[in-house]
């Protein structure tokens, strides 16, 4: 007997001798990849808080000697872009006036599509759905000329609207993706219920299918939310100067200095580009990962 | 005329295709007001179509649905005066029990107040009242289920339907919810047509069964008449778990009177006593249709009792008691035939039975149309 509890002993010991080790590689793996995304932010987030000076002294990779808040103030309000020395607030909001419009309207409008090509199917309507799927592996540059070329006739360049357009057209074949999937999984006899029921085309929408969208909707809400506003080629192409989204501002901001380069401003100035996309992924993430790992209601 | 005036609920010629693929194949039915209506067959014979048709929920191919007097065919699901309870009782949700039993009313733009009162009564109707709060997530399967009823009860409908209700709950409460919907259609006492694979459940609850094979009503008749005058083989196969034995036969004339000769398990043959003269136009092969039920271990007292018993040997191959009755086993010719006995006296194994078939109940068939004779 204790012979026999000594051998399990023994092997317990190695066993747990081998899963420490295991742990060590995977942990220290880990870490590793941590930081190597991880240090880049940590080097942006220093020098945004250093003065320039100090920037030039040490390097720009360096810890911190100085604390101020002055390089945040300065690409907030009165830095010069382009010779305008307002700062990035206006391309902020520009950037904010786009993607919660765009992200609004087109994850409304991909819920409907969804709604009908999953509940509502019509002869030909799933030809219409793997066409819709081709802008999904569309690349943006393609629809380049042809959006020029619309927005030129609608009068909408160098405007938010003009980029809402485009942001909620070249959205659409997402958002629809990601609702038609998901509502492929409600049962089709809560419909049928519903019309037994009395509910129209709409009020089945609102009442049945909407409250039960919650996890899709976040998904996509993220999914076109991070994705207008970090867009930067429709945002350099259709607008300029005091029109442009804080991403095509940012590389205007670090082509104008045409001196030394200001690292403390443009550190301050890329971290309020990224603010709000990382606030919605610390916000919503959770939500993010649930919606696209959970299967449909049943 | 005047018929169709009674019928709570009239289909004519009814027809349903998808493309090339005739699903529906000229159904007729009808169903007397306050008539409870059962529609059986296997999967893919088209009863679940069939209703969702009367529903509104497919469209008519051709043919005619009428619901009281009116023609519905092209009337939405919403405006045909229906009611449904789905097989995956379909409950909203997101809704609580109680919003999803109004969600009907609310959309017909019924008074609040009357929903209350609606409400109140279903729910006393159901024993459901302590859950009006809860969300269907919350709920068992029976409750469910009972939930599922008082969505359609609430409605006060012309017309039940119901899609196999019963078929997602376990056995035992199967059984329950099985009486309980028959009480509740003894209280109401609505039209109603009930979709369901289970023989039994059709049996149990309906007046009159429609019988569905390959698209077509195979026998619409009372119960009792399709369990023991089934129109075709299909019908009689389909009806009655273990299912009627069917046993080629010959007809004859055995010492003047009409009988079928059988083939024993020894190579011989038996001449079985008809109950009924041959009828005209009879083949000569015919296929014996006799139910595990009619056929008895054969006595004296037994054939005083019968009043058409015939007599046949047969070896008993296996034994498979039940508890309530004795399965067995017998052999004839080279075919199975299943008998089903009471466990006194139960045949045993291995034995060579004397068997009595209860020939007045017994069946005979044309084997080409497979038609009854």
């Amino acid at each position: 007997m204790a012979e026999l509890a000594a051998a399990i002993d023994l092997e317990a010991a190695a066993a747990s001798r081998r899963h420490f080790w295991s742990r060590f590689a995977i942990y220290g793996l880990l870490t590793v990849f941590a930081a190597i995304y991880l240090i880049p932010l940590l080097v942006v987030v220093f020098n945004s808080f250093r003065e320039q000076a100090e920037i030039a002294r040490d390097g720009l990779i360096s810890l911190p000697k100085t604390f101020r808040l002055e390089a945040w103030a300065q690409a907030w309000s009165t830095y010069c872009i382009a010779g305008t020395c307002q700062g990035m607030q206006r391309n902020f909001l520009n950037s904010l006036w786009m993607t919660i419009p765009a992200t609004i309207i087109s994850t409304l409008l991909g819920a409907v599509n969804g709604y009908v090509l999953s509940k509502w199917r019509f002869k030909g309507s799933e030809v219409l759905f793997t066409l819709m799927l081709l802008g999904v592996f569309m690349p943006g540059q393609i629809a380049l000329m042809p959006w020029a070329f619309v927005l030129g006739k609608l009068g909408l360049t160098n405007s938010t609207y003009g980029l809402i357009l485009v942001h909620v057209v070249q959205g659409i074949s997402f958002t629809t993706l990601f609702c038609r999937n998901y509502y492929i999984g409600i049962p089709d006899d809560l419909i049928k219920a519903a019309r037994i029921d009395g509910a129209g085309f709409w009020r089945i929408f609102w009442k049945i299918i909407i409250p039960l969208s919650p996890p899709i909707l976040i998904v996509t809400v993220i999914w076109q939310f991070t994705g207008i506003w970090n867009e930067y080629l429709f945002g350099v192409v259709f607008t300029s100067g005091q029109a442009q989204p804080i991403t095509a501002a940012l590389v205007a901001l670090t082509a104008s200095g045409t001196t030394a380069r200001s690292y403390d401003v443009m550190s301050a100035a890329v971290l309020i580009g990224a603010l709000p996309p990382l606030l919605i992924y610390l916000f919503g993430g959770k939500y993010f990962v649930r919606g696209l790992t959970q299967g449909a209601i049943k | 005329m005047t018929s169709q005036s009674l019928s709570a609920l009239t289909i004519r010629n009814l027809y349903k295709s998808y493309g090339a693929v005739d699903v529906l194949k000229g159904i007729n039915l009808e169903a007397q007001p306050g008539e409870f209506i059962a529609l059986v067959g296997p999967s893919g014979c088209g009863k679940s179509t069939l209703l969702a048709m009367i529903a509104g929920l497919e469209s008519v191919t051709s043919g005619e649905i009428r619901i009281g007097n009116r023609l519905v065919n092209s009337v939405p699901p919403k405006d045909r005066d229906i009611a449904m309870v789905f097989q995956s009782y379909a409950l909203y949700p997101t809704m609580t029990v109680r919003q999803n039993i109004t969600f009907g009313m609310e959309s017909r733009g019924v008074p609040k107040a009357d929903q209350a009162e609606a409400v109140k009564h279903v729910a006393a109707l159901l024993q459901i009242e302590a859950l009006l709060g809860r969300k269907p997530g919350q709920l068992s399967g029976g409750q469910r289920q009972r939930v599922a009823m008082g969505r359609a009860l609430v409605r006060d409908p012309k017309l039940f339907l119901f899609d196999e209700p019963l078929s997602n709950l376990d056995a035992k409460l199967r059984v329950d919810m099985r009486t309980e919907i028959k009480k509740l259609h003894n209280r109401v006492g609505k039209t109603t047509v009930y979709v369901t694979h289970d023989q039994v459940e059709a049996m149990t609850l309906a007046s009159r069964i429609a019988v569905m094979h390959q698209g077509s009503v195979q026998q619409f008749d009372a119960a009792q008449m399709i369990y023991s005058r089934p129109a075709n083989m299909f019908v009689a196969g389909f009806m009655g778990s273990p299912a009627m034995n069917f046993i080629p036969a010959e007809l004859g004339d055995g010492a003047g009177r009409p009988c079928v000769t059988v083939r024993t398990a020894d190579g011989g043959t038996a001449a079985l006593e008809l109950a009924q003269p041959v009828p005209a136009g009879a083949p000569r092969n015919v296929v014996l249709g006799v139910r595990p039920e009619h056929i008895y271990r054969f006595s004296d007292d037994l054939k005083h009792r019968k009043r058409a018993i015939a007599a046949v040997k047969a070896p008993v191959e296996l034994v498979e008691p039940t508890g309530a009755e004795t399965l067995a086993v017998l052999r004839f010719g080279d075919l199975e035939v299943t008998g089903r006995f009471d466990p006194d006296g139960a045949p045993r194994m291995g034995e060579t039975m004397t068997l009595g078939i209860d020939m007045a109940r017994a069946c005979l068939f044309d084997p080409t149309t497979q038609s009854l004779l």
